[in-house]
Formats: structure tokens, sequence, C-alpha cells
């Protein structure tokens, strides 16, 4: 009888849990009295979620330092903050959420490719509008989303041309399996033979995949002139490390990676990746007024042991270039501050950036750097001026077959 | 057993329980529910479906399958192929005919395999024959060989991981890890429209109900008695001269052809299919739902697949950053303290209530078809 009457209970406690919880999702309106709603939707579970949390952080940041200013056309911003859980179709469906029962008038999110996939037709259909804050692999334009990342010719391709000043012309690939290293791959090739440059190898492993020694002692005996990595997330751990044992020396092949920043550069350890590139458009190094600010108000916020990257300062600057655009179109209606979004033009960390109302992307600066011992990142090469983005590569011959 | 009136009511009470349930999903549902949280329920009751296949070959057929995923994904995949050639053909920005992943990859033709899911009839078969036929031939190959218990369980997860990294690694044939999503129309329908998703939530719950009164009827028939006897002897079935071979490939496949149909109705409804959808750990989810619920009761299994989706939308909406931990303890709770799922809660408490103090323990569930729905 114990027995039973226990697991009741807990099947009571379950149902009522449940009921109570279901009930409580009371709807808003998106600028409700002195408020207005904002979306927050980002990976706080799941694989992504070191990653994603950060992007969040600095985000809250922002918002914050906005409310602490007087808000937005008067409102204080209010973020409901959902979980995307590392997974497209979670991504997808929160996103429905929060357009649909919470009214959000602007959501920030995302990280991979396969989340802002997931997340653009119901932005689409519902009308809203998305700020997705990461470098990606282009090839993409949607009225609903604003990318504040870089796009492939703000950073693979001003890397590429890096690496042939540099006089490496044999380029040895690796990268996880998925779209953006499959898809900056064929970039790579493409350039590559309009160039003159050769690839030696093109290796592709599972995302999460650790045994690299294969791949490191091919690179140690093949001996290209340069290794360009989108690996992503912890498998850089393992590919450093084994590089690294194989006695590949920056000197003799730099490895350059387009998803290693600050925090990465951390997980992996410093004494394992020093003397290695990386190309993004932002440093912590970066030396701009807007960075001293940032990255001061990051670490008395969040702890002084915490470093700022490429990813965090994009999603960052996505909230104050929204609000820039809303108080031009003075509304929080989509279409009002979609039609606001071009030459809208801030002070940014990475410098002053401004908003390209066709593509929906930022003019942005591309950067080279080579990491520190200290684990920071110091700027060797930045390109003569902020580069127009150029999602589909229309400005380049070589890249025709790409784009269909 | 005499016709008196209370045991006809108490005959009856099991059909109507049910018909109150169908009309409460279609009638009232639609009325209380925003579109949002309509189409949530929808996915769940896709779910469902596929709890009531893994519920015949597990809880029936005692065929531990924890690949389910593969054969839920071969629907969805079938729909979602010909939803994005139906998306494509209707998008006048695109000029190669090609679905764009593809495009972006290099290809010029379509793939000879994409082009019978031009139809939406090839499609809707194809998630339902595929499936069964994956199955047959799977299960008709170590069904055989005897392969059994945790070898057949291992087999299965071995399985669906092997078909995710196909999905993955052939990016051009399948869209890779993106998955296939951005589906407006169906048929020449928009499926955005509210209107839309109404029907296809009134499909789902029609084709729930068919599925679980086919099943229901399996179960009770002699094949069902024999599923019985295979998963709690099978040897000693075997020396009674029957075939256990063809038994459990024909559960199996059914359950694969369940799990296809779930799929299918889950693309149009949640937009979006992709490998981590269906991979081992979803696939786990899809046998966890359905212990929950109770394996051995096919409306235990469905309501089962309900609520472990609910409760997880709703600790994630409440606890943004801390709902995977409730969800493991939730499943830790009602695994450790309800061995045989909510539905052997309820059957215990049954027992209890119509006759408190003649049994300490509850009976064990021989056989739980005669139940009514939980």
């Amino acid at each position: 009888m114990a027995r039973t009457r226990r697991g009741a209970l807990t099947a009571a406690t379950t149902a009522l849990l449940l009921l109570t919880t279901a009930c409580g999702g009371a709807t808003t309106d998106g600028t409700d009295g002195d408020t207005v709603t904002v979306g927050m939707l980002h990976s706080l579970s799941g694989t992504m979620a070191i990653s994603e949390v950060t992007v969040r952080d600095s985000v809250q940041l922002a918002i914050d330092e906005i409310n602490a200013d007087g808000g937005v056309l008067g409102h204080q911003i209010e973020p409901v903050i959902e979980d995307g859980a590392s997974d497209e179709a979670t991504f997808a469906e929160r996103a429905e959420k929060l357009l649909q029962s919470d009214d959000a008038v602007t959501v920030f999110g995302g990280w991979t490719s396969a989340s802002r996939k997931a997340m653009l037709p119901v932005f689409e259909r519902n009308n809203g509008l998305l700020w997705y804050p990461v470098q990606y692999e282009g090839l993409e334009a949607s009225d609903n989303i604003v990318y504040t990342g870089a796009t492939t010719n703000q950073q693979i391709i001003p890397a590429l041309d890096y690496l042939r000043e540099q006089g490496h012309t044999s380029l040895y690939l690796v990268g996880s399996d998925y779209v953006f290293p499959r898809t900056a791959n064929q970039i790579i090739n493409a350039y590559a033979q309009a160039h003159d440059m050769e690839i030696t190898a093109e290796e592709y492993t599972p995302l999460g995949h650790t045994e690299y020694s294969t791949i490191t002692n091919d690179i140690a005996r093949t001996e290209p002139d340069a290794v360009f990595n989108t690996l992503n997330g912890d498998s850089n751990v393992s590919f450093f490390q084994q590089l690294r044992s194989a006695g590949v020396t920056p000197d003799d092949t730099p490895v350059l990676s387009v998803s290693i920043a600050e925090e990465e550069v951390e997980g992996i350890g410093a004494d394992n990746i020093a003397g290695h590139l990386t190309a993004w458009n932002y440093y912590q190094s970066t030396q701009t007024d807007a960075n001293t600010g940032f990255v001061e108000a990051f670490t008395d916020t969040y702890g002084a042991d915490r470093v700022t990257s490429d990813p965090m300062q994009s999603a960052y600057n996505a909230v104050y270039l929204w609000k820039a655009a809303v108080e031009e179109a003075d509304s929080f209606e989509v279409d009002d501050v979609r039609a606001a979004l071009d030459g809208i033009t801030i002070d940014a960390p990475e410098g002053t950036i401004t908003l390209d109302g066709d593509t929906q992307h930022v003019i942005k600066t591309a950067r080279i750097g080579q990491i520190n011992d200290d684990g920071l990142i110091d700027e060797i090469w930045t390109s003569p001026e902020p580069i127009t983005p150029d999602p589909y590569l229309t400005g380049y011959d070589w890249a025709a077959d790409l784009t269909g | 057993m005499t016709t008196t009136a209370p045991a006809l009511l108490t005959r009856l009470r099991g059909p109507l329980t049910f018909l109150a349930l169908i009309a409460a999903a279609l009638l009232l549902l639609p009325l209380l529910l925003e579109p949002f949280r309509l189409n949530l329920f929808a996915q769940y009751l896709c779910y469902a479906i596929v709890a009531l296949g893994i519920s015949l070959a597990w809880g029936r057929g005692g065929m531990l399958t924890l690949g389910h995923g593969v054969f839920f994904g071969l629907g969805a995949y079938a729909m979602g192929m010909h939803l994005t050639l139906a998306s494509t053909a209707a998008d006048p920005l695109n000029t190669t005919g090609l679905p764009q992943f593809m495009v972006w990859s290099g290809l010029t033709e379509l793939p000879w395999f994409w082009k019978p899911f031009t139809h939406p009839a090839t499609a809707i078969a194809a998630a339902v024959l595929v499936p069964g036929a994956a199955a047959a031939l799977l299960g008709w190959s170590v069904f055989r060989q005897r392969v059994r218990g945790a070898y057949f369980a291992i087999l299965n997860q071995a399985l669906a991981a092997a078909f995710v990294i196909f999905l993955i690694g052939q990016q051009h044939l399948t869209g890779g890890t993106n998955g296939l999503t951005n589906f407006p129309v169906f048929a020449g329908h928009s499926l955005y429209s509210p209107t839309a998703q109404t029907t296809l939530y009134t499909i789902t719950v029609l084709t729930l109900a068919a599925i679980y009164l086919l099943f229901r009827h399996v179960n009770n028939s002699r094949y069902g008695k024999l599923l019985i006897a295979i998963r709690d002897a099978e040897d000693r079935v075997r020396y009674l001269g029957y075939n256990p071979t063809w038994a459990k490939t024909l559960a199996y496949a059914l359950s694969a052809m369940a799990a296809g149909i779930g799929g299918a109705l889950f693309v149009p409804i949640m937009g979006i299919i992709s490998p981590s959808l269906i991979g081992v750990i979803p696939s786990i989810m899809m046998v966890l739902a359905v212990a929950i619920g109770g394996r051995y009761s096919l409306a235990g299994a469905a309501t089962g697949a309900v609520l472990i989706n609910a409760a997880e939308t709703t600790f994630a909406e409440t606890f943004a950053s801390g709902w995977i931990y409730l969800q493991g303890a939730l499943f830790v709770l009602v695994i450790a303290l309800a061995p045989h799922g909510l539905a052997g809660l309820t059957r215990q408490a049954a027992t209890a209530l119509t006759r408190p103090r003649t049994r300490t323990t509850p009976p064990a569930p021989q056989d739980t078809t005669t139940g009514s729905p939980a």
C-alpha cells in the first residue's frame, strides 16, 4: 500500500506541476506601458551552450546599459530568455513562441548555421526580426534577419588574401562536417583555382571528434604552407594538442582558424596554440575607445577572468544597432525598423560600423590576429578599409559557379 | 460474464472514454489553445504515434528498439523531400529548379532518388512503405539469426548513429546538418495559414486514433497473444512449432511504419527535419517516453509521449537555464517509483481503490490490453 500511495503522490505532484506551469504563460503586448519585450534565444544547454552563453551575457549587458540610460523610445527593454538547447527544431519552436505568445518586437539569437536556417522560415512567416551575431557561410538573404557577424567576403576571403600575400600557396583544409566548413571550403577551392594556389587535402571530421593523429601526421608529412582550419567546438582542443605532438610548429606551418576566438583559446590552452593565426573582425585587444569601455563593462559585470570575443561583440552591437534603428524609425514595428536600417552607424568596439540596407549585413573591417602566450590575440593585419558585405560573392568572378 | 447493466457499462467505458477524448481533442482544444500551442500539441501527437509503434514492438513483442529515430526519420525525410521540391518549384527567384543546398553543393541536376518525390502521393506512400520495408529487411535478417535482447538494442542504436552520419556526410543529397526546412506550400496550399495548421492537427488526431485502434486490434488478436508468448519465452514458442521470426518481423515492421507516419506528419507541422531530430538521443527519448507512459499499454505509451514532450516545453519555458535537470529528475522519479510507467500506476491505483486491503501488491500486468485508456 505504502508503495502505491507514494507512486500516486508522485504522479499527482507531476500532474500539478505540469498544469500550473502550463497555465503560467500569460501573454504580454510587445510594447506594454513602459516596457518593450524582446526575445533572447541562445543554447543554454547542450553542446553549444559553452559558446552561446557568452553571447547571451553580452546581449544582456547591452540591454542593461540601455535600460540604465533610459531605454529605447522611453521604454525599458524586457528580455524574454529562451533556451535553444543546441537543437535546430527547438530554436524554431522557441522562436515561434517568442513571436506569437510573447509578442517580442525583435529577437537576438542563434549561433550555428543550422539554428539560423531553422529559424528563418519562422521569422519570415511571422514577419519578425532576428539579429544573428555570428560569422557565417553567406549565400543567404532574408528581409527578416540582420546579420551582425561577418559574411565570407569579410572573413574568409581577406584571410586567403593575407595567406597569399605571405607567400603561402599550398593549403591543407581541415573542418568539422557541417554546412559552414563545407561551404567555406568550396569558396577556398574556387579562390585557390583562380589564384594558382594548391589545395593539398580537404578533410572533414564529425562534430565532437577527438582523434586527429592521422590528420596531424599527414600535415607533418606533407608540409603544406598553411592549414586552413574550420573545425568547430572542442575538436580544436584535440587537434591543436595532437598537431603540437606531431612536431608541427607555427613557424613551419601556421594554422589559420576562423572559429577560434579568445573564449576557445582558453579551452585549447595558450601553449598549444600560441603563434597560430585567426581571422575575425574584432579582438579583445582591438584599440578603440568603445572597446576599452566594452571590455571594462563586461569584466566588471561578469568577472575579471572573462574574455570578450568577436561573436560576443557582434551580439552586443546588435542591440545598439536595433536601438538606433528603432529611434530612427520612431517605431518598434518590424517594417518601420527594417526601412530605417540602411546607413545606421554606431561606434562599436570593433570600430565604426554601418548597416548595409540591401543585404542587412554590417560593413566592417577584417582583421588577422596571432595568438600570443597570454591567450589573447594580437592584430597583425587589418583590411585597409571597412569591407562592404557581399553574401552571394557577386563581386568576385571566380565565385560565379558557387552561387548558381 | 453476465450482461447486467453495470457490466455493460463497464464494457462500454473504454470505447466511450476513447470517443470522448477524440471529441475533446478535435472540438475543444482548437478553441482553448492559441495556434502556437495547438501546433505544439500536434507535434506531441506525432510522437504519440511513434510511441504506439514502440509499445507494439517493445511492450508486446519484447524487442527493445533503441533506433526508432531512423524510421521516424525515413518518414520525415520522405515528406521533407517532397515539401522541399514543392517549395523550390513555387519560388519565383529560384531559376535552377534545385533546392538551394544542392546549388551550393555544386549539383546541376536533381539526384535520381529525389525525382519520385515531386508527387505528394509518392512521398506519402514512401513515408509508410520505406520504413516498413527497411524494418522488415533488418528484422528478418537478425531475428532469423536469433539476435535479441541487448544485442538487438545495440544494433538498432548503431543503425541510428550510422543513419545520422550518412545524412550529415551526404550534404549535397540530404541537406547535411541543417536538414530540410522552409516549406511554405503543400499540394498548392499554403502551410502557414491558420486553416492549414488546424487541418494538419485534425489529420494527426485522426491518424493517431486509427493507429491506436489498429494496434489494439492486433494486440487482441491471436497474433497478439503469440507476440506475448514470444516475448516471455521465445524458445518455448519455437518448441511448440511456431516460427517466431516472421511474427517478430511483422510487429517490428508495423512499428516502423507507425514511426514513419509520425515522422511524415511531424515535418509539415514542425517545419523542419534534421539529423539531430532522429539520432541516438532522440531515439532513446522516444523509448523513454514509452517507458514512462507504460510500455504494456498503448494508451499509456501515447500519453507518455505527450506528457514527456509537454513537460519538456513547460520546464524549458519556465526555467530556461536549468530545465534539463528537472526533466532528468522526472525520468528518474517515474522509472524508480513506477517501473510499469504511468499506466501501471493508474492500474495500481484502480486496484487499490476497488479492492482495498485484499492485496498488498498489485498484480503483474500479464495482459494489459483490456484496460481503459489512461
